[in-house]
């Protein structure tokens, strides 16, 4: 027999699966915020070119290609046995925003890496989880070399809401990356707390 | 249009279908793609076997991805990005195989806890207890 699991009688934990995105503008450190975290392996996925909005990829000889593959950032953290979190890095080109709305949904939250250097880079990112209402944190990766500015400059020159997390981080680092998460879910947490308290008032 | 062009076209439209082999990697789902057919699985969704697929019988008639799928599910429940992951295929052919599979009634698959339910408070506390505690 293949399976070779007849002694298997107790049924597997199903654990509960939630998923956090990480995204960012090219070379912000997404990568390595998940591999910071998680193992963390690729994931290909293909879509089908007229799902993707098509003609952007419209150069001779593209009417045979019928899907176009784009990869992904995939970490997973085990918590406990029951309770398993995923990790999504985002496709940064624009082209693939369309994946943003299905790896969106249901997601508990989002991180967005900025780098002060290019902080325009992240603008789409912010606009695109303001609009869904999905709870994100803004974390500020220090590289070398990259001037720090007060997190109150940050805040004013990306137009966040008061209520918004902004954290400096070191990608590379494990506990940062972990007080990046934390951050996430923490706002996630006092909203739907405060979502709470509005449908019992 | 050239031939080459309309030939294209034209299996574009068989791939939803259940036709011939295309090629790899959806050779293995028969040329066949998620998105037509069945509603898509999410990302998150757990691959949990069932009791059936312990019958020795069974896997005669899967194929080794499936039985692949089913193995790899049976002592940890994997998602199915974690599966595309790990048996290093795209999303869409898994999401085929673990339909063929649901279909089968030899696994099921979790559901997500839908958006709109989403931020479940006592969950959210115990993910940041979990990640604290890395
Ligand atoms: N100094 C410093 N370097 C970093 C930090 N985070 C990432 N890097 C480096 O910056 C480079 C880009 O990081 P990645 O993690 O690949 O960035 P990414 O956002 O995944 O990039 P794309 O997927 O190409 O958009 C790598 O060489 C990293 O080692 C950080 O916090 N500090
Ligand atoms: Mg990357």
């Amino acid at each position: 027999m293949v399976f070779g699991r007849s002694s298997r009688r107790t049924p597997p934990v199903e654990p509960v699966t939630l998923k956090i995105l990480v995204a960012g503008g090219f070379g912000v450190g997404k990568t390595t915020l998940v591999g910071a975290v998680s193992e963390i392996r690729p994931l290909r996925t293909e879509e089908t070119l007229s799902e993707a909005g098509r003609p952007v990829d419209d150069t001779e000889g593209v009417e045979q290609k019928t899907t176009t593959t784009v990869a992904m950032d995939f970490g997973r953290i085990t918590l406990r046995e029951d309770l398993v979190l995923y990790l999504f890095g985002t496709p940064g080109q624009d082209r693939f925003w369309f994946l943003w709305d299905e790896l969106a949904q249901g997601a508990l939250g989002a991180v967005v890496l900025a780098d002060t250097r290019r902080l325009e880079d992240c603008f789409g990112a912010i606009d695109y989880f303001e609009r869904r209402a999905i709870p994100f944190a803004v974390a500020v990766n220090c590289f070398e070399g990259a001037g720090r500015f007060p997190a109150e400059r940050v805040r004013a020159a990306l137009d966040l809401d008061s209520e918004v997390p902004l954290l400096m981080c070191d990608a590379r680092q494990r506990e940062s990356a972990k007080e990046v998460l934390v951050a996430v879910v923490e706002h996630a947490l006092a909203r739907a707390d405060r979502r709470r308290e509005h449908a019992t008032t | 249009m050239s031939d080459s062009a309309q030939y294209a076209r034209r299996t574009h439209h068989f791939f939803d279908a259940d036709a011939g082999p295309v090629v790899r990697p959806y050779a293995m789902t028969r040329g066949r793609t998620s998105s037509a057919t069945r509603h898509r699985l999410d990302l998150i969704a757990l691959v949990v076997p069932e009791d059936a697929a312990d019958d020795p019988g069974r896997d005669q008639l899967l194929s080794p991805e499936h039985v692949e799928i089913v193995e790899r599910c049976g002592d940890t429940p994997q998602s199915i990005a974690e599966l595309a992951a790990t048996l290093d295929l795209p999303v869409g052919v898994v999401r085929v195989l673990v339909g063929d599979l649901v279909e089968d009634a030899l696994v099921h698959v979790t559901r997500p806890v839908p958006p709109a339910e989403l931020p479940d408070v006592s969950i959210l506390r115990e993910v940041i207890n979990g990640l604290r505690a890395l």
